[in-house]
């Protein structure tokens, strides 16, 4: 892992004056910090990508083949004609400047690449010069210029300092996504091989062992005991989940991060124990044990790869629908890409909560559900018992994640479980949560240990809205529903905000779920102890929790 | 050097104008070839450019999601911001392309002691829409010289335009709003910071053009006047299809027609074409039905993908061990 860079230091480094050489001038530099280690030969050979070899980033050479220029246009080209967004987004930018400053890599670096229009731009120049004629004629003059090694390295230092979070394409006039843009940009770079180890290696896990960790079936099944062994310690309740299992209603798929390391088995823990609860007829499933997918930052086909195991596993186990955990990446491909890779899922009904008898019609075609979706509806109806004290001892916020925010809209469901669960919960600035949010910097497979400073950097933005909830309300638990949050916040606050946690919000559900038959409990998911009756009125005068069927959504004061 | 060559170009297409008309009396080339070829080179060039966009495929199902989605029959959705619907996409794309909506949010990030802060940042949004909407009235209001009674629509717009009744003649606010917009649009690319950082010489010539256009424009109505009913025979000559060259015009006047051309014909290669491609963005033209309704993948191919089987051979004995079940002993 990289050296943590001090803080003061990091902040005094940011400056949003432009420097004097323009961008095109000045090559990029590969710095100790802010990259990850190149794909390995072994994880690129698993799924049979091509130019598989070792190679280090920080060598002069990258071992690239000897056409590699004709590789990237050849690429560039076919992408232009199967996808139209990257298409009209290259062409139709005028570069007003608005997208510039809304990018968490932006915000916390200051560099001018980091800004959306010239991320976009560091392709759309290449674009130019060799798919337009004005770029053919005029050159340097028309924005265009020649694809060297220089810019090979630029395009892969920069497409990975982009998380694909989407908040550029909130602003922008015409919608242009730079997502898009380092999606594909990502693409052409695995052309050539150079993708990076933390998303190379967890493609290969998930394609052969069927999840990122690459925990193997015996494995699975070992974690999710221990964690049963510790809800009994807990609650006094023995916990039975199955695996594989033929003939369950609904397949439960996570991504697999829940099930390795805290915080994330926390807020697995509370998945058990809901489930339990509620007695739901469902199944774990061990081959298609992922829910998120890496495959996605490194092409648009080796995403389809890995996604087909939800669909093929729901129909070998013969279960009726599908239910998802909280995650985030993963959630935005369940919404717009599943039943486009895999679909259609006719073997599959519509789902409908068994203990509700609500039908989610929201997910007529895809037959999968969000927890969250899944949870406020029983909230709603009434159908878990709460005693929201036992999350007195935390002041809670919740942070959007990008791809549940800004390609779903899943806004008003977490906020019903949350302010009917704990009784202290404060909003982020408006400007930082729902559409708005903030990515926590690293998203779209750049939560490596060697690029910590970027991470960091990346985080700024999120972290310093959590440093004014902190500061003014005293919030200290920061509350989310993505893996990849859990893990990377908990290491933006350590750095930024000490003294907030990171915790999914099933966590906290279960923390206040009332179970039939259990203990008096002593502590929190965590062991923490839950604070005594007297803590319990002096906590919070401002407590939030909403009374059942009052309008949900309403904002919390900021 | 950037913003430099752009403006020298528009300067040198203005000196050839004026060259090719008062010195050489190229009356029938810039009255007549250039603005047929401009107006070719646009049409063409801008249904190429939309049949081509439009012939791409839209492979995944991707609009932006700014608003609360539609799910439980209890959480209200955004139906703008969020359409699950076409109608909720038509009112989203109203909003885009009449008042710039995304633009209207933009907000300005500082840091201001320990914390970042989102200022207001209205301006951009402001020219922008200033910018586009007096130039469409301008436009609007040249159609006078298209028709040879001039429409009912037509008369009460310059009416209402001149209703300051300032001046002989009277001052279009239009005139004045246009240029206020374009010269603040290009004071911003050259005093910014992030702006000077991400300017090309293409942000910066249509600008020149644009105030050239609107400087000549001005100048023939306030300061040199023109003869405005060779204009009209002129451009009714050229709208009816029969030509004519009319002389006596004033040079001023075949400035402003060449610079004109100039935009016309530069416009589909350019970023301008913005004005098309805003209406095919599949983040804002496409309802948030995804999970609804299937949307299919037109190059959509089978791939390579590792089945349970394959995964049940590489584990069957661990499984058997951990109690997990197999389809084959």
């Amino acid at each position: 892992m990289a050296k943590e860079p001090i803080k003061e230091e990091l902040l005094q480094s940011i400056s949003y004056k432009a420097p004097k050489t323009f961008w095109m001038d000045t090559p990029a530099q590969i710095k100790p910090g802010m990259f990850c280690w190149g794909a390995k030969a072994k994880s690129l050979n698993v799924v049979g990508m091509p130019n598989a070899r070792d190679w280090n980033p920080l060598d002069e050479d990258w071992k690239l083949p000897e056409n590699w220029q004709e590789i990237l246009i050849e690429g560039l080209r076919e992408r232009l004609d199967k996808y139209r967004s990257l298409r009209l987004f290259l062409d139709i930018c005028v570069r007003c400047g608005a997208c510039a400053d809304k990018c968490h890599f932006y915000i916390g670096t200051g560099d001018p690449k980091n800004m959306p229009v010239v991320r976009g731009e560091l392709m759309r120049s290449i674009y130019r010069k060799y798919f337009t004629t004005p770029g053919k004629v005029f050159g340097k003059l028309a924005g265009a210029r020649e694809l060297d090694l220089q810019v090979l390295k630029e395009w892969w230092t920069y497409f990975f300092q982009c998380t694909e979070c989407r908040r550029c394409s909130v602003f922008c006039p015409y919608g242009i996504d730079h997502a898009e843009i380092t999606i594909a940009g990502r693409e052409l770079l695995n052309l050539l091989g150079l993708n990076i180890e933390w998303i190379q290696g967890p493609v290969s896990n998930c394609y052969m062992k069927g999840n990122h960790l690459g925990l193997e079936p015996q494995t699975i099944v070992s974690n999710v005991e221990f964690m049963v062994d510790d809800i009994e310690t807990l609650t006094g309740i023995r916990i039975n989940p199955t695996f594989n299992r033929k003939g369950a209603e609904i397949l439960f798929v996570t991504p697999s991060g829940d099930l390795f390391a805290d915080p994330g088995t926390y807020t697995c823990m509370g998945y058990l124990m809901l489930f339990h609860e509620l007695g739901l007829d469902y199944t774990w499933s061990t081959y298609a044990s992922e829910g998120g997918n890496f495959g996605f930052f490194t092409s648009n086909e080796m995403a389809k790869r890995l996604n087909s195991k939800i669909y093929a596993e729901a129909k070998r186990l013969g279960v009726k629908w599908i239910l998802g955990g909280e995650c985030g990446h993963m959630w935005r491909l369940v919404h717009q890409y599943m039943d486009t890779w895999n679909g259609p899922a006719g073997f599959l009904e519509v789902p409908k909560s068994p203990i509700t008898g609500t039908v989610f019609d929201n997910a007529k075609s895809t037959k999968m559900t969000h927890i969250i979706e899944f949870t406020a509806d029983l909230i709603k109806h009434g159908k878990l018992k709460l005693d929201p004290s036992r999350n007195d001892h935390l002041k809670v916020t919740f942070h959007d994640s990008c791809n549940t925010a800004r390609g779903m809209g899943v806004f008003e469901e977490p906020r019903h479980v949350l302010k009917n669960i704990c009784r202290n919960f404060y909003e982020m600035p408006r400007e930082t949560i729902k559409e708005q949010t903030f990515c926590c910097g690293s998203g779209s497979g750049l939560n490596a240990g060697e690029d910590m400073e970027l991470r960091l950097r990346g985080g700024l933005a999120r972290a310093n809205a959590v440093k004014y909830v902190h500061d003014k309300h005293g919030v200290n638990m920061l509350a989310n529903i993505c893996a990849i949050d859990r893990a990377s916040l908990t290491t933006s606050m350590n750095y930024w905000v000490p003294g907030v946690t990171v915790a999914g919000v099933h966590e906290l559900v279960a923390n206040a779920l009332v179970m039939t038959g259990e203990k008096k409990r002593e502590t929190d998911l965590r062991g923490e102890p839950l604070p005594a009756p007297e803590d319990q009125t002096s906590v919070s005068a401002r407590a939030v929790a909403q009374p059942e069927g009052e309008k949900a959504g309403g904002e919390a004061n900021v | 050097m950037k913003a430099l060559l752009p403006f020298l170009a528009v300067v040198f297409l203005v000196l050839l104008v004026i060259a090719g008309v008062k010195a050489a009396g190229l009356y029938f080339i810039f009255g007549v070839l250039v603005p047929y070829a401009a107006a070719a080179a646009f049409l063409l060039g801008f249904v190429y450019r939309v049949v081509k966009w439009g012939k791409t495929p839209v492979p995944f199902h991707i609009p932006t999601t700014c608003g609360q989605q539609k799910s439980l029959s209890w959480i209200k959705p955004n139906g703008i911001e969020n359409p699950s619907g076409t109608g909720g996409v038509v009112i989203r794309m109203l909003l885009e392309v009449l008042l710039f909506r995304s633009l209207f949010k933009n907000r300005k990030t500082k840091m201001k002691g320990e914390y970042l802060v989102y200022g207001w940042a209205p301006w951009l949004w402001l020219a922008g829409m200033a910018f586009h909407w007096s130039f469409l009235l301008i436009v609007i209001r040249h159609l006078r010289f298209f028709f040879q009674s001039v429409p009912a629509a037509v008369q009460s717009l310059e009416h209402l335009d001149s209703i300051l009744n300032w001046g002989v003649p009277a001052l279009y606010i239009t005139d004045v709003i246009f240029l206020v917009a374009v010269t603040y649009l290009f004071l911003r690319r050259v005093t910014l910071s992030q702006m000077k950082a991400i300017s090309l010489p293409a942000d910066f010539f249509p600008l020149f053009l644009l105030l050239g256009i609107g400087t000549s424009g001005v100048l023939m109505r306030y300061q040199t006047r023109v003869d405005v009913v060779g204009v009209k025979e002129l451009v009714m000559g050229l709208v009816s299809l029969h030509p004519s060259v009319v002389s006596g015009i004033g040079t001023i006047f075949y400035v402003h027609l060449f610079l004109i051309s100039a935009l016309f014909a530069y416009f589909p290669w350019s970023k301008l074409v913005h004005a098309g491609g805003v209406f095919l963005s599949p983040t804002r033209n496409l309802s948030n039905n995804s999970r609804v309704a299937r949307h299919v993948n037109p190059w959509s191919y089978p791939v390579k993908v590792h089945t349970y089987e394959e995964y049940e051979d590489d584990f069957r004995e661990k499984m058997k061990m951990a109690g997990v079940p197999v389809e084959r002993e």
